[in-house]
């Protein structure tokens, strides 16, 4: 691994626990009018994984190993990618009456 | 030694963006800033993941340049296509979307699991069972997200059903569940592959079973379940791997989508398990009130020029709205009433569309200012006080049978009080009733009148009849 400090189960637990936390407080504050957008960011945040497939087919040693880790890396870079463009298709339409007075009020 | 610490800090770094981001993503106006902020998180972490090179075993050095190859090759296909799909998917399209991202995110996590259990390399039995478990809930995360994006796509049009299903369901689930734990406890035996087989095609034959029942109306609450369930796997693969980066993003995920999940089947009035394990379609058209009073129907132009007159009016807009194409029409109108001096304002039931929010992305591309559009519990006092109430393509979330019958399926569920309103005008194409299959009140009070026709055409001829009366 590439850190050299193993990290224990208890260590690993408290881990957890605080992300937990964190992204219920983070949650619990959103209006509704973003959880669809919301929704589709958390989707993007986990294509982290696209990082784990990358070490697993980086270090592959056999050809199962290359093929799968071939499929994880594609498909977690898909989560991500694609994730990421629909969210930001998304929040990108979020406009205030201020933003349109130029072209709402001239009507 | 340098490069195993820039690892390190780039993980570090990209959970705090992704924190910061979705922080960001929590109001309207930072919102798109905080997506490009996860976006460059995630850039720094995919690109510094290349770091490994310097800290690997002799044994795989043969195999270096092949994996780095096939490593890039990887992530221009994976990426490159999700994004083409990403850039021209329909707004109304999306919820499909987000479920088919979110179930390849889920095979990634089985994917990285299976790779590691083939290594061979690790024996401590909790960081086995942590592999196996992600791999169970990875996959179930694939299939089932599969079959919620075919069903909300339109390619399974009916949820299978057969007596003793619940019982077959679970016989899988506990079977792979003791698959999983052969696994584990004969990770030294020669029998492993045929196990790690079995198991992996047990979690995927589950997924795809208990998501097949569940009714398409209630794919939105299934699709942020898996998406909860995706980050678990992929913060229980962190684990496996030792990598915190994943462990936290996913784990935020992981609580973050259980919540989102909860808030979803609440807005629906249905607990997650109800959500789950009842099969809703069947057993909703039972159960209703014999109905008072006639429904009663106007012209579309009538209507207009009723509103035009008003001085305060509500909209109300469901997903029928979205399904006639007709957002751009309803704004123009929206703004042809501005110009007139009527106080215009919408309200949104928190499952208008086809998930919470969804009603806000499809209005908002159409160009209507957030501000003007309010939640059902900021609005609802309102009712009483305005002229007219405009309903387009909604029924059940106007239903007053949720506040007075008992007996109706859709009793209690919180809805939108349009009923209070002076006049109520309902758009909608035919005399149908709603995905619940009960007979909406609304539509025989005394104060509403019925619009038919398809919701874009019903408003050109609105948008026309306010714009005669000015010419």
């Amino acid at each position: 691994m590439a850190i050299d400090t193993s990290m224990t189960w208890l260590i690993a637990l408290y881990i957890f626990m605080l992300a937990a936390f964190t992204g219920y407080e983070v949650i619990s504050r959103v209006p509704s009018i973003l959880h669809t957008p919301l929704m589709s960011g958390s989707n993007f945040i986990h294509g982290i994984v696209v990082v784990g497939a990358l070490h697993a087919l980086i270090s592959a040693t056999s050809l199962f190993a290359q093929i799968v880790g071939f499929l994880a890396v594609a498909l977690g870079a898909a989560n991500a990618a694609g994730g990421y463009i629909v969210t930001d298709r998304m929040l990108a339409m979020f406009k205030t009456s201020g933003d349109k007075s130029t072209a709402g009020k001239k009507n | 030694m340098f490069a195993q610490h820039i690892l390190g800090l780039s993980g570090l770094a990209a959970a705090a963006f992704f924190i910061l981001g979705l922080k960001r993503m929590s109001s309207p106006a930072t919102a798109l800033s905080g997506i490009v902020v996860a976006g460059v998180g995630m850039v720094v972490a995919v690109a510094a993941s290349f770091l490994v090179i310097f800290d690997l075993p002799d044994t795989v050095r043969p195999h270096l340049t092949i994996n780095l190859i096939l490593a890039v090759i990887a992530l221009l296909i994976g990426g490159g296509w999700a994004w083409m799909r990403g850039r021209k998917v329909e707004m109304t399209a999306m919820p499909q979307m987000v479920a088919l991202y979110n179930g390849m995110g889920g095979g990634a996590a089985a994917a990285v699991a299976a790779v590691e259990l083939s290594a061979r390399g690790m024996q401590a039995v909790e960081i086995l069972a942590v592999t196996v478990a992600g791999a169970l809930i990875g996959s179930i995360s694939l299939t089932g997200s599969v079959i919620a994006w075919a069903k909300l796509d339109g390619k399974i049009n009916r949820p299978w059903r057969f007596s003793g299903q619940r019982i077959v369901n679970a016989l899988v689930f506990l079977t792979t569940v003791l698959l999983g734990v052969a696994v584990i406890a004969f990770f030294d035996d020669p029998l492993l592959p045929v196990l790690a087989v079995l198991f992996f095609l047990g979690a995927l034959a589950f997924g795809i079973m208990m998501t097949l029942p569940i009714g398409g109306a209630d794919m939105p609450v299934v699709i942020s379940l898996f998406n909860a369930f995706t980050g678990l796997a992929v913060a229980l693969e962190g684990y496996a791997l030792q990598n915190p980066a994943l462990m936290i993003a996913g784990m935020v995920v992981g609580s973050a989508g259980t919540l989102l999940t909860i808030l979803m089947a609440k807005a629906m009035n249905r607990s997650l398990a109800n959500v789950l394990f009842s099969n809703f379609g069947d057993a909703a058209t039972s159960g209703t009130s014999e109905v008072q009073g006639q429904m009663k129907s106007t012209d579309a132009r009538d209507a207009g020029i009723a509103m035009r007159y008003a001085s305060n009016v509500i909209i109300i807009p469901g997903y029928g709205l979205a399904v006639a194409q007709g957002q751009q029409k309803l704004y123009e109108f929206v703004k042809l009433l501005q110009a007139a001096g009527v106080d215009v304002k919408f309200a949104i039931h928190p499952v208008a569309g086809r998930m919470p929010g969804h009603m806000n992305v499809l209005l908002a591309e159409a160009g209507v200012p957030y501000d003007i559009i309010f939640d059902m519990e900021d609005i609802n006092a309102d009712f009483a006080s305005t002229d007219v109430a405009l309903v387009i393509g909604a029924n059940d979330v106007v239903n007053p049978a949720a506040r007075t019958d008992k007996s109706s399926p859709i009793y209690g569920m919180p809805i939108l009080n349009a009923d209070q309103a002076h006049q109520v005008y309902v758009i909608k194409r035919g005399q149908g009733k709603g995905y619940s299959g009960v007979e909406n009140l609304l539509f025989y009070g005394e104060n509403c009148s019925m619009v038919y026709g398809d919701a874009q055409a019903v408003l050109t001829q609105m948008v026309q009849a306010v714009k005669d009366l000015g010419a």
